[in-house]
């Protein structure tokens, strides 16, 4: 027979109170959890997509002039000159000091060309890089070889081709080995070559109208990399494709600082549970805590059996707490985001935390009724006997 | 020199117009071995002064030494680890902790002691041995008699080998016959040496004792040697003690 027996035993006896109890922290604990587990699968699918994104740098050549279209609207056929990227100068960005962290890098020549009578852009391109740089591209038929040609949906539609058929650029027949499934981009009008095939039709050799970058952005210095872009390629203008997922990562840390405050305000509300529950069992107890200290407990014994219950009562919550809140959080998570193949994955800090935190609310909104446990006067609780 | 010296005692509830004098400057000795009972009617006293004798009730004045500790010099903790090592509780209504089993009540004191498990639990099977009660440890309090209650008080007063019993009125809620086997249960550790105080109402009862403190109002009024149980034997067949 311990004191530990003794807490034990008494949770044992008062099932419901210890229930009750259980209750509060666990509510509290798995909420938290839940809400924070969200938000980190949430930041976790953010930076996922960050990656899969594709080019998230685009590097331009540098002009004087404003552009002259509009919400993909053209104005007036009005041309601009503009001095094209040499292809040799883009080996510069190997040698910059975030240059572990370039995935792939797309260069693109751009011209008009006719094609059955119609003015098309050609956009030369490294098919390889085009695999990081845009995975969403489904080609229906194979990419192109060299003298092969792939068409967007709409210029296929509108210059009514498909895979296998002929079309003359610049007095070269090209065979379609492929369309492109619509996007919904802007690639959905052009057509496609490999970008040596392009140059040499466009009479561009070794220059390139625009480069597209893939930066692995886990936490990747962005801003950083555009300027160092920038200063081994002086001569164009790096621009960072980042303002949505700037977006969704503010709304994510606005709903980060709400998720904190309803945990906060769960844990005081469950701190109170506990507070009440303990403070109506130790009322209750007030005879056998007389027994007890009439025996030779001293106060600091009392204290640590209300401790100790709390204690027990706690650490079952911390654990209970979280597996239901990461239960919770797989379960309600397709509601919030859906199916979209975001994880909850099992975080030990989190647990550890969950743990940590029901432990020290338990015991914390236990001291005071520990402390009213272990004055009561032993002569009162057995006179009132 | 006396085992237990009690000095001017005085206990006082309350201030003022409010302020019940309990015990009104009590003053006696108890030698080592003594079964001693405290007699008087209800409100006389008889409870304040063994909380006080229990080391659980600060006097408002006066000495309490036993075996020459002056007990309310005592810190809080220390009282309690007096309790603990010199004393022994029979409460009235046996007050056993419901939720354990009767040999757990028994090892209720040692539960702050430090002694290997086994050892506590042997000490409190020899105590339910000396009580007659070694086949039930396993039962709850609800599920025994009154005076099995009793003699499980009695053995967890025992448990820890207290050289001092304090009992109230551990007949007060038990029938004759059980009356009578736990008062020759109190005799037989009397007998081996336990001091003993008993509050009681009963005439019967208090013929066990050798030695009658009588209280009225606070005040100690006699305090009469009595002749033990051939006393008691002779007041139990005459319905009466003088």
């Amino acid at each position: 027979m311990t004191l530990k027996d003794i807490a034990l035993r008494n949770l044992r006896r008062r099932k419901a109170k210890a229930a009750f109890v259980l209750a509060g922290l666990l509510i509290a604990v798995s909420t938290a959890v839940g809400l924070l587990g969200l938000i980190e699968a949430m930041n976790r699918d953010i930076q996922l997509k960050l990656e899969e994104y594709g080019a998230n740098i685009l590097i331009l050549p540098k002009t004087e002039n404003l552009s002259l279209t509009y919400g993909g609207l053209s104005l007036g056929g009005v041309s601009f000159e503009m001095q094209e990227i040499r292809q040799a100068d883009l080996g510069r960005v190997k040698s910059i000091k975030n240059a572990a962290n370039v995935a792939a890098m797309g260069p693109t020549v751009l011209g008009t060309v006719e094609v059955n009578d119609r003015k098309v852009l050609l956009a030369g391109v490294d098919f390889q890089a085009v695999k990081i740089l845009k995975p969403w591209w489904k080609v229906g038929g194979t990419v192109p070889s060299e003298y092969d040609v792939l068409l967007g949906a709409e210029a296929a539609r509108i210059l009514n081709l498909n895979a296998g058929d002929y079309l003359k650029i610049n007095g070269s027949k090209l065979q379609v080995s492929g369309v492109l499934a619509p996007t919904g981009s802007q690639d959905d009008q052009l057509v496609f070559t490999p970008l040596g095939t392009a140059q040499s039709l466009l009479n561009k050799q070794g220059l390139v109208s625009m480069v597209e970058v893939a930066a692995l952005c886990n936490a990747c210095p962005i801003e950083a990399m555009v300027s160092q872009i920038s200063r081994a390629l002086p001569s164009t203008k790096v621009m960072a494709i980042q303002q949505v997922v700037q977006g969704r990562m503010e709304t994510l840390a606005h709903f980060k600082k709400f998720s904190y405050g309803i945990s906060l305000v769960l844990v005081l509300v469950g701190s109170l549970v506990v507070l009440v529950t303990m403070m109506g069992s130790v009322r209750e107890r007030t005879a056998e805590i007389g027994i007890f200290r009439a025996m030779g407990f001293r106060r600091s014994h009392v204290m640590q059996i209300v401790l100790m219950e709390a204690g027990i009562l706690s650490a079952l919550a911390g654990i209970m707490g979280y597996l239901v809140g990461f239960g919770t959080t797989k379960a309600a998570l397709p509601f919030f985001t859906g199916s979209n193949g975001m994880e909850v994955i099992f975080d030990p800090i989190l647990a550890a935390g969950a743990f940590a935190v029901a432990v020290i609310m338990g015991l914390a909104s236990s001291i005071y009724p520990a402390l009213l446990a272990a004055r009561i006067d032993p002569a009162d609780a057995l006179r009132a006997l | 020199m006396s085992y237990i010296r009690a000095e001017h005692l005085t206990k006082q509830y309350g201030s003022g117009d409010a302020a019940v004098m309990a015990i009104r400057g009590m003053s006696f000795e108890i030698q080592m071995g003594e079964f001693v009972a405290v007699m008087g009617e209800s409100g006389s006293g008889k409870s304040t002064l063994l909380s006080v004798l229990g080391a659980l009730n600060t006097p408002t004045a006066g000495n309490y030494v036993v075996d020459g500790l002056e007990v309310y010099d005592l810190g809080q903790d220390q009282r309690a680890d007096f309790r603990r090592e010199f004393l022994g509780f029979v409460f009235q209504s046996f007050h056993l902790v419901t939720y354990l089993t009767i040999l757990e009540n028994v090892m209720l004191p040692l539960a702050t002691v430090k002694m290997s498990s086994k050892k506590k639990r042997a000490l409190a099977e020899d105590a339910l041995l000396l009580v007659g009660l070694n086949g039930k440890s396993h039962r709850l309090p609800g599920q025994i008699s009154g005076g099995e209650q009793e003699r499980v008080a009695i053995a967890r007063a025992i448990v820890n080998e207290p050289p001092l019993l304090l009992a109230d009125e551990p007949s007060g809620n038990l029938d004759t016959k059980t009356s009578r086997e736990v008062m020759d249960l109190l005799q037989t550790l009397n007998e081996e040496g336990m001091t003993i105080v008993m509050v009681t109402h009963s005439p019967e009862c208090a013929g066990y004792a050798r030695r009658m403190l009588r209280i009225s109002d606070g005040v100690l009024v006699e305090d009469i040697p009595l002749n033990g149980k051939d006393r008691y034997l002779e007041c139990w067949s005459n319905g009466a003690v003088e």
